[in-house]
C-alpha cells in the first residue's frame, strides 16, 4: 500500500451558531502513515476535539465540515453517504471518549454492548460475538475476562471501565484508532499504565494512532510526532522529540514553560498571559499575536504563511529564526 | 436487593395504614347514614335500634378500631343498600375496569413511546411536528368530549364498532373478561382508545424530552463511532436509557386509571367500578365508599410496589449489594 494512511487537506470545519460562525477547524493538513502515533495537542477550544470527530463525521451540530478533503486509505471520507461512514466507523477508524464513565452505557452490561459493537459489522453469532468480546478484554489486560461480560459498567474501576472502552474500538482491528483524552478522566497511576498498554497495542497490531491530549508531557511519552493547535489551526508540526526540544512556535514555547516539570522548586509557574481569543473574533493577523511576546505590527494585520514542510510552524517570527 | 423488597414492603404497609384512617375519617364526617337508611317516619325505638345495629353509636375510634380488625380479615363489610359484602360487590365490577385501564395504558405505551423517540430523534422534522400537535390535543381536549365525538363517528356514522356496553365475556379463573373474542375486542376498542388519548399524549412527552436528551450523550456518541444503526441504538441503547420515567408513568396512569375512569365508563355504559362508587356516593353507602377506596389505595401502592421493583430490573446501579470492583 503506498501513500499515507490518512490525508487531511485544508479541513474546515465550522459551527453555524446564532451569534455567527465559529471557525472551530480552520484549514487544518497533516497525513499519517501506517503505524504511526500522532499526538494532536492544544488548550481546550483550540479545535483538536472536533478535527478528530470531523475525521469520522461525528461533529454534533450545528457544526458541519465545510471544505477540505480526508483521505482515508486512497477513499474521500468528505461528502461520504452516512450509511458508508458508518461502515467504517468501528471497523477500519474507531474511536475512544474521554470519561468512561459517560461513554458506557450504565444499563446494559459490557458482554451486550461489546457484541452489538461486534455485531454492527459482522453477522456472526452471539456466541461467537461474545467470544470476540473475552479475547479482546484479555488483549488488553481485564482478567477473567468471559466472567466480567456479565458485569455493568458501574462494576468496573475508571481504569477498568476505559479498558472496556479501549477494547470496544480494538475489536474489528481497525487501522486507526483516534483517541480524544482517553486518560484525562484518570488518576496518574492508571494513565501512565494506559499509555504504555495503548502504544504496544499500537505498535504490535500496526494500528495507526491519533492522540488528542491537552497535556504535552503525555503526548511526548507516547507519540511519534506532534501537532499544536492553536484557535483552530495547526501552528506547529514536527517529530516530538524535535518539536519539544526545540519549538519554533511561540505558542509551542509557551505550553512547554507552563509544565509544572519545567519550572524550578519555589518559583511562580511561567504562563501564557491572556486566555483563547473567542473563534467568532479573531483578530485579523496572526490569532496568538495578542498574546505573544514576540509579535510585531506585521503579526497584527497579517496572518502567518505556512513555511517550510516537514518541519512546521505557522508564524512570522519562529523561534529558530531569532 | 431482599432488604430492598423488604423495605418497600414495610412502606407500602405503613401508607396503606395511614390511607384507611385518611379514608375512614372522611367518610365519617360526610354526613350520617342513617337518614338515608330508614324511612323518615321510623319511631325513635327504630332509629336507636339500627344506630346500634350498624355500630353507628360507637366513638369514632372504635368503629375505626372495628372497622380495620374486619379488613385484616379481608371483611370491606356489607353495602347499607345492597345488603351484599362489599368486596364481592367491588370484584364483580373491577375485571371490567381492570381490562379497560389495562387496555388503555397499553395502547397509550405502544403507540406513544415509539411516536416519542421518533420525535425526539427528529425534533424539526415535519412529521415530529405533528406528532407534539396530536400530544397536545390529548393533554387539553376533555376526555368526555373525545368520548362522545368516537361514539359519533364510529358506532354512529361508520357502523363500523359498538357505541356502548361491554358484550360478551369469557369466563377464566370465575371472572369474565372482553379481550378474550373478536367482539369483546370490538366492545372494548373505543373506550379503551377514549382512555388512552391522554396516556398517549404523556408517553409522547416523555418519551420525546429522554430521548433528546439521551441523543446529546456519549454513550450514544460512543455508540455510532463503533458503527451502530441508528435503528440499533434507539431500540437497544436509548430505549432502555429513558425507560425509567416511562415505567414510573405507566403504573402511575395505570393505578389512577383504575380508580378513576367513571367518565368514561359513563359514557359507554361500561360495567366497571366507577359506576359503583358514584352510585355508593349519591346513596350515601359508606361501607362501600370506604371499602371502594380502601381497595383503590391497595391497588396503587402494590403497582408503586412493582414500579419501584422494576426499577431494579432496569437500572442495574440500584440494585442494592450487587457486585463492586
Amino acid at each position: 500500500m503506498s501513500g499515507p494512511l490518512l490525508s487531511v487537506r485544508d479541513l474546515r470545519t465550522h459551527f453555524l451558531t446564532r451569534a455567527g460562525v465559529v471557525k472551530a477547524v480552520e484549514g487544518v493538513s497533516f497525513a499519517l502513515d501506517r503505524g504511526e502515533i500522532l499526538g494532536l495537542v492544544g488548550e481546550s477550544g483550540s479545535g483538536k476535539s472536533v478535527t478528530g470527530f470531523s475525521l469520522i463525521g461525528l461533529v454534533d451540530p450545528p457544526g458541519h465540515i465545510v471544505g477540505g478533503s480526508i483521505r482515508f486509505d486512497g477513499q474521500e471520507l468528505v461528502g461520504l453517504p452516512v450509511q458508508e461512514l458508518r461502515r467504517l466507523r468501528g471497523r477500519r477508524i474507531a474511536m475512544v471518549f474521554q470519561d468512561p464513565a459517560a461513554t458506557l452505557n450504565p444499563v446494559l452490561t459490557i458482554g451486550t454492548q461489546m457484541t452489538l459493537a461486534v455485531r454492527a459489522h459482522d453477522g456472526v453469532s452471539e456466541r461467537a460475538a461474545r467470544d470476540l468480546a473475552a479475547r479482546t478484554l484479555t488483549r488488553v489486560g481485564i482478567p477473567e475476562a468471559a466472567a466480567r461480560l456479565d458485569a455493568y459498567p458501574h462494576e468496573f474501576s475508571g481504569g477498568m471501565r476505559q479498558r472496556v472502552a479501549i477494547a470496544t474500538a480494538l475489536l474489528h482491528g481497525p487501522d486507526l484508532i483516534i483517541a480524544d483524552e482517553p486518560t484525562t478522566a484518570l488518576d496518574v497511576s492508571i494513565q501512565a499504565q494506559i499509555l504504555a498498554e495503548m502504544r504496544a497495542l499500537a505498535k504490535e497490531s500496526g494500528t495507526a494512532l491519533i492522540w488528542i491530549s491537552h497535556d504535552l508531557a503525555t503526548v511526548s511519552s507516547l507519540a511519534d510526532r506532534v501537532l499544536v493547535m492553536y484557535a483552530g489551526r495547526i501552528v506547529e508540526s514536527g517529530p516530538v522529540g524535535a518539536v519539544l526540544r526545540a519549538p519554533l512556535h511561540p505558542y509551542t514555547r509557551g505550553l512547554l514553560d507552563s509544565l509544572p516539570a519545567m519550572a524550578a522548586p519555589g518559583q511562580r509557574l511561567n504562563q501564557i498571559p491572556g486566555s483563547t481569543p473567542s473563534l467568532l473574533s479573531l483578530p485579523p493577523g496572526c490569532p496568538f499575536a495578542p498574546r505573544c511576546p514576540r509579535a510585531t505590527e506585521i503579526c497584527r494585520t497579517d496572518p502567518p504563511r505556512v513555511e517550510p514542510p516537514g518541519r512546521l510552524a505557522l508564524c512570522h517570527h519562529p523561534l529558530e529564526a531569532a | 436487593m431482599l432488604g430492598y423488597v423488604i423495605q418497600r414492603l414495610l412502606q407500602a404497609a405503613l401508607v396503606m395504614l395511614a390511607m384507611s384512617a385518611l379514608v375512614f375519617v372522611g367518610v365519617y364526617a360526610i354526613g350520617n347514614p342513617i337518614d338515608v337508611l330508614i324511612s323518615p317516619d321510623a319511631t325513635q325505638d327504630i332509629r336507636a335500634a339500627a344506630i346500634r345495629y350498624y355500630g353507628l353509636d360507637l366513638p369514632l375510634w372504635q368503629q375505626y378500631l372495628a372497622f380495620l380488625g374486619r379488613l385484616l380479615q379481608g371483611d370491606l363489610g356489607r353495602s347499607f343498600v345492597l345488603n351484599m359484602p362489599v368486596l364481592d360487590l367491588v370484584m364483580s365490577r373491577l375485571p371490567a375496569t381492570l381490562e379497560l385501564a389495562l387496555a388503555s395504558v397499553l395502547i397509550g405505551a405502544f403507540i406513544g413511546i415509539p411516536l416519542g423517540i421518533y420525535a425526539g430523534y427528529r425534533p424539526n422534522s415535519p412529521l415530529s411536528r405533528g406528532i407534539m400537535a396530536v400530544s397536545v390535543l390529548g393533554f387539553s381536549v376533555p376526555t368526555f368530549w373525545v368520548g362522545l365525538i368516537l361514539i359519533l363517528t364510529f358506532a354512529v356514522n361508520l357502523g363500523w364498532l359498538p357505541a356502548g356496553n361491554r358484550g360478551p365475556t369469557v369466563e377464566v379463573l370465575g371472572v369474565g373478561w372482553s379481550f378474550l373474542t373478536w367482539e369483546g375486542l370490538q366492545y372494548l376498542a373505543l373506550p379503551a382508545l377514549n382512555l388512552s388519548l391522554f396516556k398517549l399524549a404523556m408517553m409522547i412527552r416523555l418519551a420525546r424530552a429522554g430521548t433528546r436528551e439521551v441523543m446529546l450523550s456519549d454513550t450514544v456518541k460512543f455508540a455510532r463511532a463503533a458503527g451502530l444503526s441508528e435503528l440499533t441504538i434507539l431500540r437497544r441503547h436509548v430505549l432502555r436509557l429513558i425507560s425509567i420515567p416511562l415505567v414510573t408513568v405507566f403504573g402511575l396512569e395505570f393505578g389512577s386509571t383504575l380508580a378513576f375512569a367513571v367518565v368514561t365508563e359513563t359514557i359507554f355504559s361500561w360495567p366497571g367500578v366507577g359506576k359503583l362508587i358514584i352510585d355508593s356516593i349519591t346513596s350515601l353507602d359508606r361501607p362501600v365508599m370506604v371499602g371502594y377506596l380502601v381497595l383503590v389505595a391497595f391497588l396503587f401502592v402494590t403497582i408503586n410496589l412493582i414500579v419501584d421493583l422494576s426499577y431494579a430490573l432496569l437500572d442495574p446501579r440500584l440494585r442494592r449489594g450487587g457486585r463492586t470492583a
